[in-house]
C-alpha cells in the first residue's frame, strides 16, 4: 500500500511546500548529512535530553533518536488544522464539565452511561465539582495523522499528562543551529513562545483571581520517571519550582511547599503525575509520589490542578469514537477534523467484525498509551493475533479497533541515504480562562523502522522538527 | 528555594569536591610509593593513611583482609562498594544535579554531565582490563581533577548570586575544610616541630606529599620563600588566609556565604553563629599556641566543630 508522502516520492515532482527541502536533500553530500546527524546526537546527549524506557534497565537513560530532516506544513494547512484542534479541545472541556456536572450528554443518551461510569479514569470524587474556570484539559496533546493531502485525522486525544513538548522546543534549537541555511530559506513560525503561553495559561486558572502572581509549581514523580527531563525543562523555562510530592504538604486545605525559608503557599500545580498517585488519602494508598490531603485542598477550591483530576475520561479510546458527536452536541458545529473509523468491541456486531479481520486492523486497549497493549494486525504473527483474539473475547469492552491506516510518510536521513518513514503529529493545545492557544506545529514523531507504523518513543520511534512555513507567493519558486 | 533543592545543591558541591580530594590524595600517595625505601619501610603504611584521610580505612578493612596497593587504588577509584569512591562521588554528584536541573545553569549541568559521560567511558575501560595500568590511572586522576575544576568554574562564572549559589559554596567549603582537617589528622605526627631533621629525611617527601594532596606545593614556596618545614606546612594549611584550602580560608568563605544567605533571607540563625565562632577562633589562633596545646587535639576538635556546622545548616535550611 503506497502511503502519501508529504514531500513527494522519488521520481515525482516535490510538493510545493517541500521544494526547498527537496533541493537541499538532493544537493547535500552524504558526508554533510552524516556529520549533521552526528552533531545532533552529540548535542542531545550533552544537554542530557534523555528518555527513560520502562522495563529496559540498560537503557535507563536513552536518547530519543532525532531525524534531522524537518517536517513541513504550509500555513494554509496549519490554519485549517488549528481551527479543528480548538474546536475539539473546546468540546472536550465542555464534555468533562458536563460529565461531572449536569450529565446532559448521558441523559440524552448521546454517550452510553456505562462508558463513563465503568471508565477507570472516571473519578466519582469529582462529581459536582467545577474545575476552576471550567478548564479541565489545560494541556492537550491531540495526535494527528494524514493519509492524503486533503484531510487531517485525529488518532488519539491525550487529556491527562501528554508529554513531548520539550522535544518540540529542543528540536527547533538543534535544527536552527545545524541547518541555518535551510532554516533561513523558509519563513518558519516560531515555537519558542510555548513556555510563555503555558505560563499565561496556568496563571489564568489560579483559584483566587485576587492573587496577582500566583505561585505555580511543576509536580514530577522524580528523576526516575521517563519524562523527568521534560519536567525539569518545563519548570526551568517557566521559572517555577520543580517539586516532588514530598516537597509539598497540606495544612487546613491549603497546599504549601517546603522551602529554605519555611512553608510557601502554592496556587497552581502543573502535575505530571497520574490521578492515581496524587493523594494517597483518596486514590492509591500505596503512593509515595503524592501529597496527602491534596484532593481535599483541590475540592475546597484552594488550588488548581492541571490537568484537572478526572480529565482522563476524555482520553479514553472508546470515548474517542464519540468526539464528533460531542462537538455537534455541545457546539452545534460540524467537526472540522476527521475521526478514524472506530469499531467498539463492546458492541457485539463490531466485535464479530473485528475478530474476523484481525489481520487487517489495529486493535488498541481503550486506556492504553505509549504504544503498549496494541496489536497492529497486518504486522503481527498468527500467534500474536490469536493471543489478542482471546483477550478480546475475554474483555471486549476494553478494546477498540481501527483500520490500519497508510499513515503519511516524510523523508528521513539515514547512513544508507534518504528514505520515507511514517509520521504523526502531536500539537500541544493550551486551554486557559481566556480561551484556547496553540503554538504552530507540534512534535512530529517518526517510526524509524522501515514500514513500521508505531511512532511511540518507548517503541523505537524518533522525532523531527516541525515547521509551519508561509505559503510560497504566487509565482515564487517553491 | 525548595529545601530539597538546597539539599541537592549542597551535596552536589560536596561530592565534586570530595572526588577531587581523593584524586589528589591518590596522586600524592603514588609519589611516595615511588621513593626508594629504607630497611624499615612498610609499603602499606602510605595506602593505609590515604584510606584514613578519606575516611575509608574501616570499610576497606571489612571488605579486604589484606592491604595492597592495587586493592587500595581500586577501592578509592572504581569500587562501587565504597560509598566515597571517586566513581560513587561523581555518580551521586550527578544524581543530585539531575534532581535539581532547574537550579543549575546550562554550563554547570553540562560540566557535571560531561564528567559523568566520561566516567562511563573510564568504567568501561576499567571493566575490560584486568588491572588498571599506571597510564590509565594517571589519565583518570587528571580527568577527575579537571571535572572538579570545570564544575567549580561553571558555578563561579555562570550561577546567579542567590541562595542556590550560596548553598553550592557552603557545600564546597564545608567539604574542603573537612578534607584538609582529615589530612592533617592523619599526618599530624609528621608536622610537629620536633620532627625537623636537617637534610636527607624521608619525612621531607612526606611533607611535600601533604602539600601536593591539597595542591599547595607551589604555593608554599611563594608564601614562605623557605625550604619545606613541617610547622610551616601546618601553618599554611590551618592559618594562612591566602591559601584556598586552609581551614581559615574555608571558614572565611563559609562565613561569607552564610551571611549572604542570611541577608537574602532576612534572618540568621545557629548556622551563622557556628560559622562565625569557628572563624573567630581561627583568627585568634597562632601556631605556637596550637602546637603547645596539641596539634592533634586542635584538629580533632575542628573536625567536630565542622560537622556541628553541617548539622546546624541541615536543621536551619534543609528540614532533615
Amino acid at each position: 500500500m503506497a502511503a502519501f508522502d508529504e514531500m513527494g516520492l522519488e521520481g515525482e515532482a516535490p510538493r510545493r511546500v517541500y521544494a526547498k527541502v527537496a533541493r537541499w536533500l538532493e544537493q547535500s553530500p552524504p558526508e554533510l548529512l552524516a556529520s549533521r546527524r552526528a552533531q545532533a546526537e552529540f548535542m542531545f546527549r550533552r544537554i542530557g535530553i534523555t528518555f527513560g524506557v520502562y522495563g529496559d534497565k540498560e537503557a535507563a537513560e536513552r536518547l530519543i533518536p532525532f531525524d534531522i530532516v524537518p517536517r513541513l506544513l504550509s500555513r494554509r494547512e496549519w490554519t485549517k488544522l488549528e481551527a479543528g484542534l480548538v474546536q475539539r479541545v473546546t468540546a472536550l472541556n465542555l464534555f468533562l464539565k458536563d460529565v461531572y456536572g449536569a450529565r446532559k450528554i448521558l441523559k440524552e443518551k448521546i454517550v452510553p452511561e456505562e462508558l463513563i461510569l465503568r471508565n477507570p479514569h472516571y473519578r466519582p470524587e469529582m462529581i459536582g465539582h467545577r474545575a476552576p474556570h471550567d478548564v479541565w484539559v489545560h494541556i492537550g496533546g491531540i495526535d494527528i495523522v494524514r493519509i492524503d493531502d486533503e484531510d487531517f485525522y485525529v488518532l488519539e486525544d491525550n487529556a491527562r499528562t501528554p508529554s513531548g513538548v520539550s522535544y518540540m522546543l529542543e528540536n527547533r534549537e538543534v535544527t536552527m543551529r545545524l541547518m541555518p541555511d535551510l532554516f533561513a530559506a523558509h519563513r518558519v513560525a516560531p515555537v519558542d513562545d510555548y513556555p510563555d503561553e503555558l505560563l499565561a495559561t496556568l496563571t489564568s486558572v489560579a483559584p483566587h483571581p485576587d492573587v496577582a502572581k500566583p505561585t505555580i509549581v511543576v509536580l514530577t514523580p522524580g528523576p526516575f520517571n521517563s519524562a523527568y527531563y521534560e519536567h525539569s525543562f518545563l519548570a526551568d523555562k517557566l521559572g517555577v519550582e520543580l517539586v516532588e510530592g514530598r516537597d509539598l504538604f497540606v495544612d487546613n486545605d491549603h497546599v504549601f511547599m517546603r522551602t529554605t525559608l519555611g512553608p510557601k503557599r502554592v496556587d497552581v500545580i502543573y502535575r505530571r503525575v497520574d490521578d492515581d498517585f496524587l493523594d494517597p488519602l483518596v486514590f492509591n494508598p500505596e503512593s509515595v509520589l503524592g501529597v496527602p490531603g491534596l484532593i481535599g485542598a483541590y475540592l475546597a477550591g484552594n488550588v488548581t490542578i492541571a490537568n484537572a483530576v478526572g480529565a482522563g475520561v476524555a482520553d479514553d479510546k472508546a470515548i474517542y469514537s464519540y468526539v464528533p458527536d460531542l462537538i455537534k452536541f455541545y457546539l452545534d458545529e460540524e467537526p472540522k477534523l476527521k475521526n478514524i473509523q472506530t469499531y467498539r468491541c463492546r458492541d457485539a456486531g463490531d466485535l464479530a467484525y473485528v475478530l474476523e479481520r484481525l489481520d487487517q486492523l489495529v486493535v488498541k486497549e481503550v486506556n492504553g498509551s505509549g504504544g503498549y497493549g496494541m496489536l497492529v494486525g497486518p504486522h503481527a504473527t498468527q500467534a500474536q493475533r490469536e493471543l489478542f483474539a482471546a483477550k478480546l473475547k475475554a474483555d471486549p469492552a476494553n478494546y477498540i479497533a481501527q483500520p490500519t491506516l497508510a499513515l503519511s510518510t516524510c523523508p528521513s536521513s539515514f547512513d544508507s541515504g534518504i528514505s520515507p518513514r511514517h509520521v504523526d503529529l502531536r500539537p500541544f493545545v493550551l486551554s486557559g480562562a481566556k480561551g484556547v492557544r496553540i503554538v504552530p506545529g507540534g512534535l512530529t514523531r517518526v517510526a524509524l523502522t522501515k514500514g513500521s507504523l508505531v511512532v511511540n518513543s518507548s517503541q523505537g520511534g524518533g522525532t523531527k522538527d516541525t515547521w509551519v512555513v508561509d505559503d510560497p507567493l504566487e509565482g515564487e519558486e517553491g | 528555594m525548595l529545601a530539597r533543592t538546597a539539599d541537592n545543591l549542597f551535596w552536589l558541591a560536596r561530592y565534586m569536591e570530595r572526588a577531587d580530594f581523593i584524586a589528589r590524595t591518590i596522586e600524592a600517595t603514588l609519589r611516595l610509593e615511588y621513593l626508594p625505601r629504607g630497611g624499615d619501610g612498610d609499603p602499606q603504611t602510605e595506602w593505609f593513611s590515604a584510606l584514613e584521610a578519606v575516611g575509608a580505612h574501616e570499610s576497606f578493612a571489612t571488605k579486604h583482609g589484606e592491604l595492597t596497593e592495587p586493592l587500595a587504588i581500586d577501592y578509592l577509584t572504581f569500587d562501587r562498594d565504597n560509598p566515597s569512591s571517586i566513581c560513587n562521588c561523581l555518580e551521586y554528584a550527578r544524581a543530585n544535579g539531575r534532581a535539581v536541573r532547574t537550579a543549575l545553569t546550562a554550563e554547570t549541568w553540562t560540566a557535571i554531565n560531561d564528567a559523568w559521560l566520561e566516567l562511563k567511558r573510564f568504567e568501561a575501560t576499567r571493566r575490560a582490563a584486568k588491572e588498571l595500568s599506571r597510564d590509565a590511572l594517571t589519565s583518570f586522576l587528571d580527568y577527575v581533577k579537571k571535572a572538579s575544576l570545570d564544575f567549580d568554574g561553571a558555578c563561579y562564572r555562570t550561577m546567579l548570586r542567590n541562595d542556590g549559589y550560596y548553598f553550592n559554596r557552603i557545600g564546597l567549603f564545608l567539604e574542603r575544610a573537612d578534607n584538609t582537617a582529615r589530612l592533617l589528622d592523619v599526618k599530624y605526627h609528621l608536622l610537629l616541630p620536633a620532627n625537623e631533621q636537617i637534610g636527607g629525611s624521608l619525612d621531607f617527601f612526606q611533607w611535600v606529599a601533604i602539600l601536593r594532596a591539597v595542591s599547595a606545593a607551589t604555593a608554599y614556596h611563594w608564601v614562605y620563600r623557605d625550604r619545606v618545614k613541617p610547622w610551616l606546612v601546618a601553618d599554611l594549611l590551618i592559618l594562612k588566609p591566602s591559601m584556598p584550602r586552609s581551614l581559615i580560608y574555608c571558614y572565611d568563605a563559609l562565613d561569607r556565604a552564610l551571611d549572604d544567605l542570611a541577608r537574602a533571607d532576612g534572618h540568621s540563625g545557629a548556622a551563622q553563629r557556628q560559622a562565625r565562632a569557628v572563624l573567630s577562633k581561627l583568627e585568634r589562633a597562632s601556631m605556637t599556641e596550637i602546637f603547645q596545646s596539641g596539634l592533634h587535639e586542635f584538629v580533632t576538635e575542628f573536625i567536630e566543630e565542622n560537622s556541628r556546622l553541617a548539622s546546624a545548616i541541615s536543621e536551619q535550611y534543609l528540614f532533615v
